[in-house]
């Protein structure tokens, strides 16, 4: 990340162990939250650091504030219901903060 | 060209299928964007931004990486725990420290226990550390394992021979940003007298993706 990335990023709101809740939004564009986790409750595993927003990057915009990426973890027995495994098997996503909120 | 746009062989689900809207995967058709990549590359080239010569050496370079790479991390990190806290810790300083590319993204590493089996996934595209592993195998882009390896695990590991114990922890990571990953995998039974190389040479880029495991006889 650049030196410039870092100065202009969004200050992280999410510490490893945070519960938070993905926001259910159906919205166009280039968008890294998979769809089926939106709406889902998991907790911080990690700040990952901060990125150009990638929705706006895909439009040739600078992205600027970067927007801290966290990767989140969820138990798959809450993410499908017909789940066949272990209660303790997770699904770790990397999301940005602006599709996340405390939970 | 042939004319079978349905007939997407070896990505049939073999029972009724369970993810309706998911399309198949494209990959026996010029699709929209590849004639796009083709236009704007014959574009580039004719307008003198590139050459020819100079994708095809990228492309020689992107060949040249294979999996032996991330072998030779994990056979060090199994011999030598400095580096692999530094590995687990801060993955790409690790990787200057074998005298390997840093990389374009930020790696991280996931370590295999007795416990805990991770496997990797990019559900949106094909993120992987090809800087590392070279190009990603067919199977990781297909929407099957794309589609299927985040809602059962279990099943799709056992179609790589991999049948895991409900005492383990799986955990599925979802490649879905700026991250890349690497599977650590357990240092196999009967490997204590092995040195470096003999070691690398078990690590398979199957292990590393963590559809499978590693053993002393492979």
């Amino acid at each position: 990340m650049s030196a410039a990335a870092t100065a202009a990023a969004v200050a992280a709101r999410f510490r490893p162990g945070d519960r938070v809740k993905v926001r259910w939004a159906d919205v166009p564009g280039h968008i890294r939250t998979p769809w089926y986790i939106r709406g889902h409750t998991g907790v911080i595993e990690r700040l990952c650091g901060a990125y150009p927003n990638p929705e706006e990057l895909a439009y040739t915009r600078s992205g600027l504030p970067a927007q801290p990426l966290y990767r989140v973890r969820f138990a798959q027995s809450q993410v499908w219901p017909d789940y066949v495994g272990s209660r303790a098997d997770t699904i770790d996503v990397e999301i940005y903060q602006h599709w996340l909120d405390p939970a | 060209m042939h004319e079978h746009p349905h007939d997407h062989d070896g990505h049939s689900h073999g029972h009724s299928d369970p993810h309706p809207g998911v399309r198949p995967d494209a990959d026996d058709t010029l699709s929209y964007y590849q004639v796009m990549e083709i236009a704007v590359r014959e574009l580039l080239i004719e307008k003198g931004v590139l050459s020819a010569d100079a994708i095809r050496r990228e492309v020689e370079k992107m060949d040249a990486r294979s999996p032996a790479l991330g072998a030779q991390v994990i056979a060090r990190a199994w011999i030598d725990p400095a580096f692999k806290a530094k590995l687990l810790e801060r993955g790409n300083d690790a990787l200057v420290d074998l005298g390997l590319e840093r990389g374009p993204y930020r790696l991280v590493v996931v370590e295999n226990t007795a416990d805990v089996h991770n496997v990797v996934v990019c559900t949106l595209c094909s993120c992987y550390p090809r800087w590392l592993l070279g190009l990603p195998p067919d199977w990781y882009k297909s929407r099957n394992y794309r589609s299927r390896v985040v809602r059962e695990p279990r099943a799709v590991l056992r179609e790589f021979g991999l049948d895991l114990s409900e005492r383990v922890t799986v955990r599925v990571h979802d490649s879905t940003a700026n991250m890349r990953y690497l599977v650590l995998p357990a240092r196999p039974a009967g490997t204590e007298r092995w040195g470096e190389q003999q070691l690398a040479a078990v690590v398979t880029r199957d292990c590393m993706i963590g559809v499978a495991v590693p053993t002393a006889s492979s």
